[in-house]
């Protein structure tokens, strides 16, 4: 295989595991937890010292 | 054993720092400004020249300001969201006198003119080596924590972290390969147009990943902290993050349009520029968005302000940047002042305000205090940012266009329209504009000192605080 054809399969290779990446990003069984980790900023202040940052 | 509190010791020092650098390195800014409107302001041909200040104002903006404040939100972030503290609490505090040492030597090796003439890698080789040092040890910490992480899951700004520390590595590792001749003078060890590329891959990375990737990092755990909402879009984060990382990679040509580099790598460089406005805005909405719910608190918290304008600033460089590399725009662009204009809509509105929105932010949580001595004066501080920001940018755009238009025009039997000290005279007033723009964003970080000196001074705590268990 010449190199020309090595680098276009390495392209489609990569552009293939983009598309699956977004897939996998956007497929209803993550939302739960991607829901969840979108808080993680706000769940690490300590208890007491809380500001009332943590609004709905 | 497990440390029971958090290292909050160097992200102090760090914080602390980046107010201190960013009056420095913005001061000089100024100076530079100056001298171009009168250029014997300062003794020309000494180490006060324009040409010997100007990459130390470049140096202290982007690496001792930008990476202090990197350093400190970075240390901040991970052990906040890994609920752990830092690894290895010696090696963090070489990071920080390491890291000082390199500043200290570019304030005096530049102005004395020991340079590699590499724009922002103009350091010579010894100091080349300390930051190669000091990075790795930046690695370990930072790796080291996230690996005796207490959570599963690696926050997303971590994965932004991580990127660009890995990155910046392997750039400045490979763009200072020199052959020593002395103590103070290095050649490259790369030849002619390969040279240009390896630094301009460098140079432009040096954009994506510490001036971008890694803010953006800082803006994922500060927006949503105090906005008080979630991450608008967790999945848009993920997606975004790795069309960044590799997009940028590629994107470094567009420095060399129309220059002995290959047109084929020109084109590509162009192609992939224009891609990146597609990861760029993904970080934009998402940031901008997480304020969905909570926009009243614009009105009344000057801190969000300041980050939300930050990402405007953002995303308006993120368009003009792919725009600009375009080969028939930047045959206009290239080498006038637009260039300037973009850059610094990028550097100061996007990369300075969320830093500043950020430390604001910071900075009284690291002294036991509920908010910044004076809310008012951050509101000052930043109308005098955004109205100087904006000043500096469109005076340099109209600069800019006007220098390109004049450059390049011709009369009918083909000779040049206008020499080239025309361009320049009539630069002149927008020289006066841009340096009273960099005047106001200069005076707001005097504001902010006297704001921080206040709250350091009333501070209740300087202990570690607690780790909070994960829920």
């Amino acid at each position: 295989m010449d190199i020309g054809t090595l680098r276009g399969l390495i392209t489609a290779a990569l552009f293939i595991a983009f598309l699956a990446l977004v897939f996998w990003a956007y497929s209803k069984r993550r939302k739960a937890d991607f829901d969840k980790l979108a808080r993680m900023p706000l769940e690490d202040d300590p208890p007491a010292k809380d500001s009332g940052s943590k609004t709905p | 054993m497990t440390a029971t509190h958090y290292n909050d010791k160097v992200v102090r020092q760090f914080a602390i720092m980046t107010v201190v650098w960013g009056i420095v390195g913005m001061l000089v800014g100024v100076l530079i400004a100056a001298q171009l409107l009168w250029p014997d302001l300062l003794p020309p041909y000494s180490f006060l020249s324009y040409a010997r200040l100007r990459p130390l104002h470049t140096n202290a903006v982007i690496f001792a300001f930008g990476g202090s404040a990197l350093f400190a939100t970075s240390y901040y972030i991970v052990q906040r969201t890994c609920h752990v503290r830092l690894f290895l609490d010696k090696l963090a505090a070489f990071t920080f006198w390491g890291w000082q040492l390199v500043i200290l030597s570019a304030a005096i090796t530049l102005p004395l003119g020991i340079t590699t003439s590499k724009e922002y890698a103009e350091l010579e080789w010894p100091i080349d080596i300390l930051i190669a040092i000091v990075w790795v040890a930046y690695a370990v910490v930072f790796f080291g924590t996230l690996a005796l992480r207490k959570v599963k899951h690696i926050y997303v700004a971590n994965w932004f972290f991580a990127a660009y520390i890995i990155t910046i590595a392997v750039l400045h590792i490979t763009n200072s390969l020199a052959m020593p001749v002395s103590l103070t003078k290095s050649y490259s060890v790369y030849p002619g147009v390969v040279d240009a590329m390896v630094q301009w891959w460098y140079g432009h990375n040096a954009v994506g990943f510490f001036l971008t990737a890694a803010f953006l990092g800082m803006m994922y755990y500060f927006v949503p902290k105090q906005a008080g909402r979630p991450v608008y879009s967790y999945r848009l984060s993920v997606v975004h993050f790795w069309a960044l990382i590799s997009t940028y990679m590629w994107a470094g040509p567009h420095h060399l349009h129309y220059t002995t580099l290959p047109d084929w790598a020109q084109s590509l460089g162009m192609v992939f520029s224009l891609i990146l406005l597609a990861p760029s805005w993904g970080g934009m909405i998402n940031g901008i968005m997480t304020l969905s719910g909570a926009w009243h608190k614009l009105r009344t918290d000057p801190i969000l302000k300041f980050m939300i304008v930050s990402l405007s600033f953002y995303g308006m460089s993120t368009f003009e940047g792919p725009m600009m590399s375009i080969k028939t725009v930047n045959s206009l662009s290239h080498y006038t002042d637009w260039t300037i204009g973009h850059v610094h809509s990028g550097a100061l509105g996007w990369v300075a305000m969320i830093s500043i929105g950020t430390m604001y932010a910071l900075i009284p949580k690291l002294f036991g205090r509920e908010q910044m001595y004076s809310v008012k004066l951050i509101d000052v501080h930043f109308w005098t940012t955004t109205i100087g920001v904006v000043l500096y940018i469109t005076s340099m755009w109209i600069a800019g266009v006007m220098q390109g238009l004049m450059w390049r025009a011709t009369n009918a039997d083909g000779t040049l329209t206008y020499a080239f000290i025309e361009s320049i005279k009539s630069t002149y007033p927008y020289y006066a504009v841009r340096l009273a723009g960099g005047t106001l964003v200069f005076a707001g970080m005097l504001l902010m000192a006297w704001n921080v000196w206040k709250t350091i001074a009333a501070r209740t705590t300087t202990a570690d605080s607690p780790v909070v268990q994960p829920a």
